[in-house]
């Protein structure tokens, strides 16, 4: 049987050790994966002893602590802090979710384990590289397609139960916190477009007022575009806005069907 | 020279825009469907601008839910701006407004509904009809994730329309010719770590608010005033800078937003002793009083000792009465942020709130074309050539001493319009860029050396803690001269202690530290201008409350403050007279009276 193992240069290696100040009353250890570019060294996993009595309730708040009070070099992605700008997204204990609206009292008992977005090329620490996300964004033609031209000085009508149907997909965040989940999109990243894609691409397609609804759904009929999805659910389980991608996938595939018929 | 040392890549474009949140996207969009070859840097990815934050509504007279004229929304906004807001600028915004709407929804903007299948529209603080006499529903919404809906939509219509991006590029300084015509910028690329020189016949200056200069805002991290920074450390001067908007409805402890729409929809505040305070303070509007008015309110009745909690210093939201189908309908996000952030069911419990620090009246002076303006001699509106700045970084002004809920998100999409509109009038595209002179580069680049290099005794995070704190106490919902006099020396002496930062990371790629710095030393110059142009402005006028001079002064003060900002932090003053015209003979100017609600 065939061994696999990481390349040499990306193992990761015991990093530094920061201990908590002098009087600290309740401290939560916190290991965070480093990597700086700039280096011909090893990723490594440095430690930081964090006094959550002087500390704000969030991973983010202990990060940042850590940033304002500890080590400036420590590189992260962060804005809004309310959940919103889906910039802080990365991997604590094992799930995808973001920094700012993950509590470090909800998070598994022990020491907590901060990586970036698995899966993506690395920056530096725990910021990825989200270009090709975005490429993968842009492919779909994410915005409203129509031939009738609207009314000239109205809105476009819309029924409450047709705009019902755009809720718990407009509010997508473009975090990639589902897409970085999904072991197929770890393997096919390069054609599967991945749940939140998916996800975006059927917000349009079952929008009242779209009318390229035919070019979107054979856009997507593609054994990798859509076809990948093997409905694994990770991508449902760790949205941190509580969404479903993987419901949405599944409409796709099931207008597909339909269309057939 | 330490200038040679780097490598720059130079970039000509017609147009630079700095900055994607709602006005920048929405300026980059109306340029790059014009012709002119545009470049929008920015240094975050558009979706993640504070834009996205934005809750309650974008406001128009569209009389969806009843009767309404842009005419009110005029009268509303000169009102609510306590007769500071040009009345020229007032009457382009508010007249474009249900335009600028309906715009947004043929882009695609996923608009909560009537069940007439239209936009549905909501009251919010301080919007009237019959110039003050009901209460207008004028505010359109997207549930409760407006800036979320609209962002996200703008973001798509640029990649529509093939817009250029420079997606974390951080603008360092801004360029200029030896006539004074703003003629590019300076930016660094964080994913490279090179810079990168922009040259264009106009920059675009849609940076953004400063909320972060003070301790608790609801403003995101990346709200620096970096517009205000780029234009005061070349010599213009901003203006209004002492009107910082606090929003009456922080979560207490966090500082997270919870829209205004929540008591546009029935919620309201109650104190200590579970009464309806806002009765007495504002007999017609009640809750739904303009948000200077509330959150002086709040402050009042904390600091008399109906506060709640157990150190009586916050005051509770209600909306448990609204029922969990209109709170999971109209405001489902907030339910979502009380619950995390103030570990709230608020079908059953209030949300505990606290006036915070969410707005800039102030910013960079412009007319309503978006063009930025100096006072040069007897001429107040000089025009800046190449300079523009639209959105919370600019000063246009259409909200005066005191911004309406849901006219921010409004003056971004109508002004980053007008700027598209403005530079296809003016430039010819393609046009052959000039050279630059020799030494145009020189600051930008030495102080980047010195910053890279800086290897004082103060972490950034500490000297940004201290102007944090002190700007949080001493340039708060209330003044005085005494905090005021003691403020200024502090932030003086803070804006000193910049000489003395440190600067702890090295590397070129994504040096987060680095750029925070740059942020810092932005914040530092608006902090400097507010706190100063607090201390100089005797009179209470809108978001700007004088212990000391508790009334309004229209014989001497109904001017707009002009600040500027050395190299030392040494702030010096001038004033613009407020246009008390209108743009046209289609509405009547409103002469200053008291304001109640």
């Amino acid at each position: 049987m065939a061994e696999f193992s990481l390349p040499k240069n990306s193992r990761i290696q015991p990093g530094k050790h920061y201990p908590a100040k002098e009087g600290a009353k309740r401290t939560r250890t916190f290991h965070i994966y480093r990597w700086d570019p700039d280096t011909s060294d090893n990723p490594r996993m440095d430690t930081y002893e964090v006094d959550l009595a002087s500390c704000g309730p969030m991973v983010l708040d202990a990060l940042l602590k850590i940033k304002n009070e500890v080590d400036p070099t420590l590189t992260l992605r962060r804005s809004c802090r309310e959940g919103i700008c889906g910039s802080c997204a990365m991997n604590i204990d094992g799930t995808n979710t973001l920094a700012c609206i993950c509590a470090i009292e909800d998070c598994k008992a022990g020491d907590v384990k901060i990586h970036p977005l698995p899966h993506m090329p690395v920056v530096k620490d725990l910021v990825p590289d989200l270009t090709h996300f975005y490429a993968q964004h842009a492919s779909i033609k994410p915005w409203l397609q129509t031939t009738t031209p609207p009314p000239p000085d109205r809105e476009r009508l819309q029924s409450k139960q047709d705009r019902a149907k755009l809720d718990g997909l407009y509010e997508c965040i473009l975090c990639a916190c589902c897409s970085t989940a999904c072991p197929s999109y770890w393997w096919n990243a390069d054609r599967y477009l991945g749940p939140a894609i998916l996800l975006q691409a059927y917000r349009w397609i079952v929008d009242s007022r779209d009318e390229a609804t035919g070019e979107r759904l054979d856009a997507l009929e593609d054994p990798f575009k859509l076809y990948r999805c093997h409905t694994i659910m990770n991508c449902t389980r760790t949205c941190p806005k509580g969404l479903n991608p993987a419901k949405a996938i599944a409409e796709i595939k099931k207008l597909l069907v339909e269309r057939r018929s | 020279m330490a200038g040679t040392a780097y490598k720059i890549q130079e970039h000509k474009y017609d147009i630079v825009v700095v900055g994607a949140g709602g006005a920048g996207l929405r300026a980059t969009m109306g340029l790059a469907a014009t012709g002119l070859s545009t470049a929008c840097i920015t240094k975050v990815f558009p979706t993640r601008s504070h834009t996205v934050a934005a809750q309650g509504g974008i406001s128009a007279a569209l009389g969806n839910m009843g009767h309404d004229d842009w005419r009110f929304h005029f009268y509303d906004t000169v009102k609510g701006g306590d007769w500071l807001g040009d009345q020229d600028a007032i009457e382009y915004m508010c007249k474009h407004a249900p335009a600028a709407v309906i715009e947004l929804e043929h882009y695609g903007v996923p608009f909560s509904r009537t069940d007439e299948g239209r936009i549905y529209q909501r009251p919010f603080g301080g919007m009237t009809t019959d110039f003050g006499k009901g209460v207008a529903q004028r505010t359109c919404a997207a549930a409760d994730r407006t800036g979320h809906a609209i962002l996200h939509t703008l973001y798509q219509q640029a990649l529509k329309h093939d817009a250029q991006f420079f997606i974390e590029y951080f603008a360092l300084d801004l360029i200029f010719d030896n006539e004074g015509a703003c003629r590019g910028v300076m930016a660094l690329d964080l994913n490279e770590g090179t810079l990168h020189l922009f040259r264009a016949h106009g920059v675009v200056i849609a940076t953004g608010g400063y909320g972060r200069a003070y301790f608790s805002c609801t403003s995101a991290h990346t709200c620096t005033g970096d517009g205000g920074g780029l234009a005061l450390r070349a010599g213009l001067a901003l203006q209004d800078m002492e009107f910082v908007q606090f929003h009456p409805t922080g979560i207490y402890g966090a500082g997270c937003l919870i829209t205004e729409g929540v008591r546009g929809e029935g919620g309201f505040l109650t104190n200590s002793k579970g009464e309806r305070f806002m009765e007495r303070y504002a007999p017609n509007a009640k809750d739904l009083a303009s948000r200077d008015v509330v959150s002086r309110a709040m402050t009042i009745e904390i600091r008399e000792g109906r506060g709640v909690g157990e150190h009586h210093d916050h005051i509770y939201l209600n909306l448990q009465h609204l029922g969990a189908d209109t709170l999971h309908e109209k405001l489902p996000g907030i339910s979502e942020s009380a619950r995390i952030f103030a570990g709230v069911d608020v079908t059953k419990q209030p949300i505990p709130v606290l006036p915070t620090v969410h707005y800039n009246m102030g910013g960079i002076p412009t007319n309503y074309h978006g063009e930025v303006v100096r006072k040069v001699g007897n001429d107040p509106d000089r025009i800046v050539e190449g300079l523009y700045s639209i959105g919370e970084a600019a000063c246009v002004s259409v909200h005066g001493g005191n911004r309406l809920g849901s006219n921010s998100l409004l003056d971004l999409v109508v002004f980053g319009r007008a700027v598209a509109q403005r530079c296809a009038e003016t430039i010819r595209p393609d046009t052959p860029h000039k050279p630059l002179p020799a030494s145009a580069c020189d600051e930008a680049l030495t102080r980047l050396d010195r910053l890279r290099n800086a290897k004082g005794s103060l972490p950034t995070a500490q000297i940004r803690l201290n102007m944090q704190r002190t700007m949080q106490a001493d340039a708060a919902v209330f003044r005085t001269e005494k905090t005021l006099q003691e403020g200024c020396v502090k932030m003086d002496a803070i804006f000193q202690s910049f000489d003395d930062v440190h600067v702890s990371d090295r590397s070129l790629v994504w040096n987060s530290d680095l750029i925070e710095t740059y942020e810092l030393n932005n914040l530092l110059y608006n902090a400097v201008a507010t706190i100063h142009s607090a201390e100089q402005r005797h009179e209470s006028r809108g978001a700007h409350a004088r212990e000391d001079y508790p009334e309004r002064d229209d014989v001497n003060w109904m001017k707009h403050t002009l600040v500027s900002v050395d190299a030392n932090g040494k702030c010096s003053f001038d004033y613009r007279p407020v246009h008390s015209h209108t743009l046209t003979s289609d509405v009547e100017p409103v002469p200053p009276k008291k304001r109640v609600y």
